[in-house]
């Protein structure tokens, strides 16, 4: 029997059958390891990308390029070093994370910050100086002029935690090898994400249903961008 | 390096033994004595992880099975499914409880290294070469699976490699050494993917490829392919026995292994409940998998490295 999710969805593949629960459960834990992920990327990027923005320093080119960088960094590799430091021998090891929900938020908060930090940086960087200037003259600290101009680069960032979300939630091989993509005997996920799930079911040819859980990950990166840019815009308005 | 490693246990046993109570301790279930009345069941609530291969996994056999020991246990079986080599090496580095693979050398060097102990053949099936029906090289009908690949290579057929240090690559790479020919050029491709993706990729190229029978038959109604060299279920040549094994984690070197499940599972997967269980498990009709643990007849060889004797460790 197919789930409900998966029937809008896919009127010409219903003959596609999952245990009950098993889409709600492995689209359940995309969302928790991403959502968190990136709330906890943001929260670190958006003040250090504010920070470096609006500071004068030697070497801020450097930053730069380095933060830059690292948005192309490999995702697999990403999941080989996350792996290097919860495994057993690993400088974490004895936290027990492998295989966990917890690992897999670490490697993917490792993947989100780069995008997150460049583009909420270029965002920051793009706000025009006399409303830095402006903020100043009328007498704000630091914090108030960091305000002013995140508040005036406010589409900048939620396009950058976007990104990081995109970054996050369609990413494969990290997540596979620090999640090691576990679901329960009862078909309830554990640390399968909907891009793992996708990678198994394209392993064992059964590519109808890979793309059913592909439509599903479109359509929830569709919903969670629609739902950002919804609150972005009732910030406008208010 | 078992020295190195065997420090750093050392070193990590007074922070695991702190956070040992709940999920995925391990191991530290000796005293039972003045536990609460609830919690009397040595292992319940706890986590078993296990690597295994691909042809375990996709098969659907584990996902059947393990219901009923997570029930009888009160626990939960994070099965992992790898490569044979990424399981044993998960396990190496201590991050799983058990083993369940299928390639006796491998599991072999495993045991030689400390790293795994009270091994349990489990069960088998067998490997098969299967190719395009047209079956371009003529191999269809050849009674010997080494002779089968020598007139691939001399035909220059397509054949696809699982080239990913699993079981069944193992199996393969053996085969090509038994037949005496260095597999390579335009022809051979090592695709790096798993059995299914394997035979997708040789499905659509027309191509051969060494298949476990279990991934084969779940997956023959998506494919074109047909078996052209049978294995020994199928009166094959022998050489291409598949047999699977299992193995717990030494807590010797890994102390965090959870050792008292994993010997449960063993006693568990072993008994001839689940063997015969594993024997009814069928997919589109066919038994996948056929059981080898419950025997009138002592088999000493299975718990020790192949060909081992206590003769030869005198030596």
């Amino acid at each position: 029997m197919p789930t409900e999710a998966i029937v809008p969805l896919a009127p010409a593949l219903l003959d596609v059958s999952f245990r009950e629960g098993y889409v709600r459960s492995i689209v359940f834990v995309s969302l928790y390891v991403s959502v968190l992920a990136v709330a906890l990327s943001t929260l670190v990027s958006v003040p250090a990308a504010v920070a470096i923005g609006l500071a004068d320093f030697p070497g801020k080119g450097l930053v730069k390029s380095v933060v830059n960088t690292g948005m192309g960094f490999p995702s697999v590799v990403v999941g080989l070093v996350v792996l290097f430091a919860v495994s057993n021998q690993g400088p974490l090891g004895s936290l027990e994370l492998i295989f966990t929900r917890e690992a897999m938020i670490m490697s993917q908060f490792v993947l989100a910050t780069p995008p997150i930090t460049a583009i909420t940086l270029a965002a920051v960087s793009g706000v025009d100086d006399g409303v830095r200037d402006a903020a100043r003259v009328l007498g704000g600290t630091r914090v108030d002029v960091a305000l002013v101009v995140i508040k005036e680069a406010r589409y900048g960032i939620a396009t950058a935690v976007l990104a990081g979300f995109g970054r996050a939630i369609s990413e494969v091989g990290s997540v596979l090898i620090v999640g090691g993509n576990i679901t329960s005997a009862d078909g309830v996920s554990k640390t399968r994400t909907l891009t793992t799930a996708i990678q198994l079911e394209a392993r064992q040819g059964q590519y109808e249903t890979a793309m059913v859980l592909g439509a599903v990950l479109v359509a929830l990166v569709l919903t969670v961008n629609a739902v950002v840019v919804r609150f972005g815009d009732r910030g406008v308005t208010a | 390096m078992a020295a190195l490693s065997a420090g750093v246990v050392a070193s990590t046993a007074g922070c695991s033994s702190t956070d040992d109570g709940d999920a995925d301790g391990g191991g530290g279930n000796g005293t039972d004595g003045d536990e609460s009345p609830e919690e009397s069941v040595g292992v319940a609530g706890e986590t078993l992880t296990l690597t295994t291969t691909t042809s375990t996994y996709d098969t659907g056999l584990l996902d059947e099975i393990h219901a009923g020991f997570e029930e009888m246990y009160g626990v939960t079986v994070d099965a992992v499914a790898q490569g044979t080599g990424a399981a044993l090496e998960t396990a190496r580095n201590g991050d799983s409880d058990i083993v369940m693979v299928h390639a006796r050398g491998l599991e072999d060097e495993f045991l030689r290294n400390g790293y795994g102990i009270n091994r349990r053949d489990l069960m088998f099936n067998d490997f098969v070469i299967v190719g395009p029906e047209d079956d371009p090289a003529g191999i269809e009908g050849t009674g010997s699976a080494t002779d089968a690949l020598t007139t691939i290579a001399e035909a220059q057929a397509q054949f696809v490699s699982r080239g990913d240090n699993s079981g069944t690559h193992t199996k393969e790479l053996n085969l090509w050494e038994a037949a005496g020919t260095e597999p390579g050029g335009d022809w051979y491709q090592e695709t790096g993917t798993g059995m299914g993706e394997a035979l997708n990729i040789a499905n659509q190229q027309g191509a051969y490829t060494l298949s476990d029978r279990g991934t084969f038959i779940s997956q023959r109604s998506e494919i074109d392919l047909t078996i052209l060299v049978q294995g020994p279920i199928e009166d094959g040549p022998e050489i291409l026995a598949n047999p699977y094994g299992i193995m717990a984690v030494n807590p010797g070197v890994h102390d965090n292994a959870n050792y008292d499940l994993a010997m449960a599972y063993i006693g568990w997967i072993t008994s001839p409940g689940v063997q015969e269980a594993i024997s009814a498990y069928q997919v589109n009709g066919e038994q996948l998998f056929f059981p080898r643990a419950v025997s009138e007849d002592p088999d000493f060889q299975q718990y020790v490295p192949e060909g081992w004797s206590s003769d030869d460790a005198d030596a």
